[in-house]
């Protein structure tokens, strides 16, 4: 049955030889996405055996129906099911209903907006000082080391309650633990070697007694005191911030500032209209996609665009394609602080979307508050670089000049 | 070259508003009802022990437990108890309310939560079953151990209680008061070993039995409600009503076609909306002036009281006007 619904789906279905996770489409994925796209709602990528969705909406389709896409089997190419994770997997990222249930309940409310409200004036103050420093020593920079890393650095870390030493650990677990959701290509290869003591950091900082009181860690550990979630739960739920909080918000505000950067009229119009700093950052969020894709195991026979996806199969969605599907948004291709990016899936959608999503747009809009007071203008002075990652789009190099206001 | 298609308009724009798909007598006194939108689109999710508001006519609002099957993403099951006292709720429900019929609904939210435990005692007096239904379903999955202690006044008044013990055998203990008497709460929940958690839903005096008996457990190690006869809300408003942007001076109309999100943009004022169902709290927007008619997943009783901010892509107004911090 399985098999007849696959090989009549398959003859049908395009089919690429094309690798998302190699250096040329890391590099450059937008014209695969629109090849995708334009093939069909569904394709069949060889290379790994999965099936891919680049259209918008099948993949907001696959995000929401998370009883037929189970995320419990992983959302990265391995199969837990067959696989051995290369950690214990995430009681949130990797777990379906009823599992996924009191640890999302936890953190969403730890990360509510009523949770933020008391970090805003703190978070809004903090890059004042730091853009300062930036323009007064002449505005050159490299935006990526020297803002889109350090800012979240700043507040971020301490709002969680980690200790001030080892911090340096973050980024580098961050940018492994995203490599890991692809194939154990080089990217993964060279992680593996240094990964071990990283990630014993990691696992420490999330005990009881590592954790500052009133930070995110601690009120997690609260939660189990009153049986919301075990003890046993607890530290893998502050695991899960460590993992994701940092290098997406990093590439995020990379994001911002690089579409900025190119698009001098429309950090014009964001100085002139501050109403819409929080628009600029989704549709930053949107026409970058600093989280490219994530998989889903198909439950059961599932059908999705006119194919059957069969039951066990690996499913991969591409978030940054579905973000720039013509089909959905016009002139995709533009960063343009006029569209209204709502409804686009860099957080995901449904159940599993981003638990962190009101964390990063305070980040991104304090930052932003303060560039837009003291900075003038944003220029790229040279060539970008890429850092690639199996997951993450993500920047090495983004060099700056900030002219001050 | 592929020249776009339309674009799919966002999300639903108007209020949440479901069709009867059917009403079944459930028992003495109980009806189910089935509510659905009529292309099966997929409802907003939920969790076990999670509540919808339904919007009655004349704009009461009544509370009702999600009893039905959660991996039916184009459902919602409630069932309803025909209140002697009733305000009009329950009687409309088992009354008027048919097949066919539309009803405006909110949420769901979720004030019951099922926690982890190595052990469940469920302990449900009349319609408190509801939300133990879908709990049973989860723990099922969860894998851990349970049992059900479930009374009322007699074994007829007992809705699902057949299909419990045909599914589920001893592990549910059907208790009808005329035959057995009060619930024994006390033997049938022991002494509350560590991984032992009681969920109890029902009548106050239930609950106040359940309270008396736990009174030294764990924190957290008990947990109950009790099923919400009327609410205390103000009735919610079916008309238009203003709205006014206080930092864009603006002011907008809402009518009951469209979202206080959808006047908002019209009005050309930038706001961020993601799932458009209540659910992720991207559209949240500061309340100025006005009492909102919070239909979200979100916001806890508390802070609905507050009354200071609002989930604009469903909440609505209970009075004629709204201030917005937009
Ligand atoms: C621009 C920044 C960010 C982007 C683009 C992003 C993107 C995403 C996406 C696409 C998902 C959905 C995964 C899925 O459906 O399988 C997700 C989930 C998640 N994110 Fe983020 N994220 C960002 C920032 C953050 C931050 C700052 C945190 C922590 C404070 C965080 C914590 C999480 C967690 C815990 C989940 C799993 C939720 C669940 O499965 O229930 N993220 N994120
Ligand atoms: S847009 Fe998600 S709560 Fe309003």
């Amino acid at each position: 049955m399985t098999d007849t619904t696959y090989h009549a789906a398959s003859t049908e279905l395009p089919h690429f030889d094309d690798d998302p996770f190699g250096p040329e489409l890391l590099e450059d994925p937008h014209p695969f996405h629109a090849r995708l796209r334009d093939s069909g709602p569904v394709a069949y990528l060889e290379r790994y055996g999965v099936f891919a969705l680049g259209r918008y909406e099948q993949v907001r389709a696959a995000l929401s129906d998370w009883q037929s896409f189970i995320s419990g089997a992983g959302v990265g190419l391995a199969n837990f099911r067959t696989e051995t994770p290369w950690r214990p997997p995430s009681l949130l990222l990797e777990a379906d209903p009823p599992h996924h249930d009191a640890p999302r309940a936890v953190l969403t409310s730890v990360l509510s907006s009523r949770a933020l409200r008391g970090l805003r004036d703190q978070w809004f103050a903090d890059p004042e000082s730091l853009v300062d420093d930036l323009v007064k020593r002449g505005g050159e920079l490299d935006a990526v080391s020297e803002l889109a890393e350090v800012f979240p650095l700043r507040v971020f870390p301490d709002a969680v309650g980690l200790a001030k030493d080892g911090r340096e650990n973050l980024l580098p677990y961050g940018s492994h633990a995203f490599n890991a959701f692809g194939p154990r290509n080089a990217l993964v290869q060279d992680g593996e070697a240094t990964i071990g003591a990283v990630a014993e950091w990691i696992g420490e900082q999330c005990a009881r007694d590592r954790l500052a009181p009133g930070g995110f860690g601690e009120q997690i550990w609260r939660a189990a005191d009153r049986g919301d979630i075990t003890a046993e739960q607890a530290p893998l739920i502050v695991r899960s911030l460590l993992t994701a909080g940092v290098d997406t918000t990093v590439n995020g505000i990379s994001a911002v500032l690089s579409a900025l950067a190119r698009n001098p009229e429309q950090y014009e119009l964001m100085r002139r209209r501050p109403e819409l700093i929080r628009v600029a950052f989704d549709e930053a969020v949107r026409f970058e996609s600093p989280v490219q894709t994530f998989f889903r195991v198909a439950e059961q026979d599932v059908s999705l665009g006119g194919t059957v996806i069969p039951a066990g199969s690996k499913v991969l969605m591409f978030l940054g394609s579905a973000n720039r599907d013509p089909r959905r948004w016009v002139q995709p291709d533009r960063f343009d602080l006029q569209r209204d990016p709502s409804g686009h899936v860099g957080f995901g959608m449904g159940i599993h979307q981003c638990a962190g999503q009101h964390i990063a747009r305070l980040e991104a809009e304090a930052l932003l508050t303060a560039l837009v007071r003291r900075v003038r203008r944003i220029e790229l002075t040279g060539t970008p670089r890429r850092k690639h990652n199996n997951t993450l789009r993500s920047w090495g190099y983004l060099p700056l000049r900030l002219t001050e206001a | 070259m592929t020249l776009p298609t339309p674009m799919p308009t966002a999300a639903t724009r108007t209020q949440l508003s479901l069709t009867v798909l059917d009403k079944r007598r459930e028992s003495d006194g109980v009806v189910s009802v089935r509510l659905g939108q009529e292309d099966a689109q997929r409802l907003p999710d939920w969790t076990p022990g999670a509540h919808i508001d339904l919007i009655l006519p004349g704009g009461l609002t009544r509370q009702y437990s999600l009893c039905g099957d959660r991996w039916d993403p184009a459902t919602y099951r409630i069932a309803v108890l025909r209140e002697s006292a009733s305000r009009g709720g329950s009687a409309y429900v088992h009354d008027q309310l048919s097949p066919g019929d539309n009803v405006l609904v909110g949420g769901p939210r979720n004030n019951f939560q099922l926690v982890p435990a190595r052990d469940y005692r469920f302990v449900a007096g009349g319609i408190g079953i509801t939300p133990i239904l879908p709990m049973i379903q989860a723990v099922e999955r969860l894998g851990s151990s349970w049992t059900l202690l479930y009374g009322g006044r007699t074994r007829a008044s007992l809705a699902f209680a057949d299909e419990l013990t045909a599914r589920y055998g001893d592990r549910v203990l059907i208790h009808p008061q005329d035959e057995f008497g009060l619930l024994p709460v006390a033997d049938f929940l022991g002494s509350g070993a560590p991984g032992t958690v009681a969920y109890c839903c029902g009548p106050a005096p239930l609950l106040a039995a359940v309270d008396a008996h736990t009174a030294g457990w764990r924190a957290g190690s008990v947990r109950t409600e009790r099923f919400v006869a009327a609410a205390t809300e103000p009735p919610v408003r079916s008309e238009a009503f203003e709205v006014v942007l206080a930092r864009s001076g603006r002011s907008v109309r809402v009518t009951p076609e469209c979202s206080v999100l959808d006047a908002v943009r019209d009005a050309g004022v930038p706001v961020l909306s993601s799932c458009e169902q209540g659910l992720c709290g991207t559209c949240e927007t500061g309340v100025l002036e006005g009492t909102p008619d919070h239909r979200d997943t979100l916001l806890d009783d508390d802070e609905r009281r507050q009354g200071d901010r609002m989930m604009i892509c469903v909440s609505r107004s209970c009075g004629d006007r709204l201030v917005l911090d937009l």
